[in-house]
């Protein structure tokens, strides 16, 4: 089971959930969240689909991937140290895995 | 829900790629509040297609045969009615009259436009060789021809691909990586030779040799024997004949421009558009794959296939229509995944321009810095993102491009990534 709750600038949220395991990024492109892009379809390549990860959930992500961490320095809304991501790269709702919910914050603009 | 059809719409979109679908989508986001509707002659939901040679093509058939849960879909299920777009899956467009502003549809129907904008995309060039049309001999384009060539690599055991190209590296990484024997044959004497350098070419030739694939460069197809109506052999000009029970023929691609050629339309490497990305009449555009335009500053035509080439025409385009566009200059960057290999490029390579690599070929990571008449015109990263977030920063800035020299790039001290952020602090 995953859970997401998408937040914007304007305190609006979204929550979308669903059973398989599935990414911050795609579940959003199916759901029709705005302001998340994934141009690339999910390889850490674009970096359209930043989002801030809400300070609760941090210490249960996975460590930040190299490739990753070099392309959050090209996003086009400023980047966290702490709290940005790539929504590409987040898996909630893994069988086994420490994830199962998240609150993410949608940055003003992707491109 | 569905969307209202209509005989007319103020913005008519011939394609729902990722150009088409991107350019309705920004035209909300913009503020245009007049009629869209949007043409496809491809039936289903509009879908990515960057992962259809990667991540798809490695996924097991039998997970699902939802489109959606593949990961492939453009957007969401609602997206047409919330952004008020007529579309009608597998509606296409026969013909264009320029005069009367009248589209005449496949089902025979007329269908009026304001303005016309062509994201027709591009189609694959055909080998035109005896065997061509047998069974067991196919291309990669479209979400039918991916799920049809998955399920084909079930069965494969030997595999000819025809081409080195991006696509066909990146599915000959994922046929050798789920235990097939893997032949590419490239007429050229390196891979992807239009797009690369010598350096990052040769590069990638050893690693997919390294990982197994039989590499055949400056070698074409004869013909293509078969056992009946099925292929089991690829037969070479200079006399070889190599086993195959799955034959993919990746030799590139050609602007989809007859639509726009038959409608009058001047076509020069695909559909010829200027900075505005107007074509030669002031009512039509074309965006994507399908149109060649001139780069900011040199006026040179280009012609570009990539995904943020799409995207980035459709977001100007929608500035242009919702009036407070301006000319056309983003710095166009690519990637591609074959298998270890992540290659991701910003600027335009061409034949003889100065190479000083950076990093170490040796060990799978390193960037290709290229230069044109004393300029930075381009940088090639293989597993090195940062100098490639490096390169998008720099090359978007003039004065970046001068302020750096082959002489100082090739300095054993020279960081890259510093540089980017010192010279973009000055700038």
């Amino acid at each position: 089971m995953a859970k997401i709750i998408y937040q914007n600038a304007a305190g609006l949220s979204r929550t979308v959930e669903q059973d398989a395991p599935v990414t911050v990024m795609r579940a959003a492109i199916e759901n029709g969240v705005d302001g998340i892009v994934g141009e690339c379809g999910g390889q850490a390549m674009c970096a359209t689909c930043h989002i801030y990860v809400d300070d609760r959930y941090l210490d249960a992500l996975q460590p930040i991937g190299d490739d990753e961490a070099e392309m959050l320095d090209c996003t086009a809304a400023d980047r966290d140290e702490v709290r940005s991501r790539l929504g590409c790269q987040i898996l909630v709702g893994e069988a086994g895995g420490h994830l199962d919910e998240i609150v993410v914050t949608v940055p003003s603009t992707q491109v | 829900m569905t969307t209202a059809t209509t005989a007319e719409a103020d913005i008519v979109v011939i394609g729902a790629g990722h150009a088409g679908m991107q350019l309705v989508d920004s035209l909300r986001s913009e503020g245009f509040t007049g009629t869209i509707a949007l043409m496809e002659a491809q039936g289903g939901v509009p879908y990515q297609r960057p992962p259809l040679s990667k991540e798809f093509m490695a996924s097991d058939p039998d997970a699902s045969d939802d489109s959606a849960k593949q990961g492939v879909v453009l957007r969401g299920p609602n997206f047409f009615a919330e952004k008020r777009v007529d579309f009608v899956p597998g509606r296409a467009v026969a013909s264009v009259n320029r005069q009367s502003h009248l589209l005449t549809l496949n089902d025979g129907s007329r269908f009026g436009y304001g303005r016309l904008v062509f994201a027709t995309g591009a189609i694959n060039r055909a080998l035109t060789v005896p065997g061509a049309e047998l069974d067991g001999v196919v291309g990669l384009k479209t979400l039918a021809d991916a799920g049809q060539l998955r399920e084909r690599l079930r069965q494969a055991e030997r595999v000819v691909v025809i081409g080195a190209g991006f696509i066909g590296l990146e599915f000959a990484a994922v046929a050798r990586a789920s235990g097939c024997a893997v032949t590419v044959m490239e007429f050229n004497d390196r891979p992807m030779k239009r797009a690369l350098s010598a350096t990052t070419g040769n590069y990638c030739a050893a690693a997919h040799r390294e990982r197994g694939i039989t590499l055949l460069l400056g070698e074409a197809v004869d013909s293509l024997p078969g056992d009946g109506a099925k292929v089991n052999a690829v037969r070479t000009v200079s006399g070889m004949t190599i086993p195959a029970d799955l034959v993919v023929v990746g030799v590139g691609v050609a602007p989809a421009d007859e639509l726009a050629q038959a409608a009058g339309l001047v076509i020069d490497n695909g559909i010829s558009v200027d900075g505005m990305l107007a074509t030669s009449d002031p009512d039509i555009s074309a965006i994507g794959d399908c149109a060649s335009y001139p780069i900011a500053g040199t006026g040179a035509r280009v012609r570009l296939e990539s995904v943020q080439n799409a995207t980035e025409h459709a977001r100007t385009l929608a500035r242009v229509l919702t009036g407070h566009g301006s000319a056309y200059d983003a710095v166009p960057w690519f990637w591609s995944v074959q298998g270890g290999i992540r290659l991701q490029i910003a600027g335009l390579f061409a034949p003889g321009d100065v190479e000083v690599t950076l990093g170490s070929p040796e060990q799978g990571r390193f960037s290709v810095l290229l230069f044109r008449d004393g300029r930075l015109v381009a940088v090639e990263s293989v597993n090195r993102a940062a100098d490639h977030v490096a390169a998008r920063r720099v090359l978007s800035s003039e004065t970046a491009c001068q302020a750096l020299t082959a002489e100082d790039a090739a300095d054993p001290d020279f960081d890259f990534k510093q540089f980017s952020r010192s010279i973009m602090v000055d700038a």
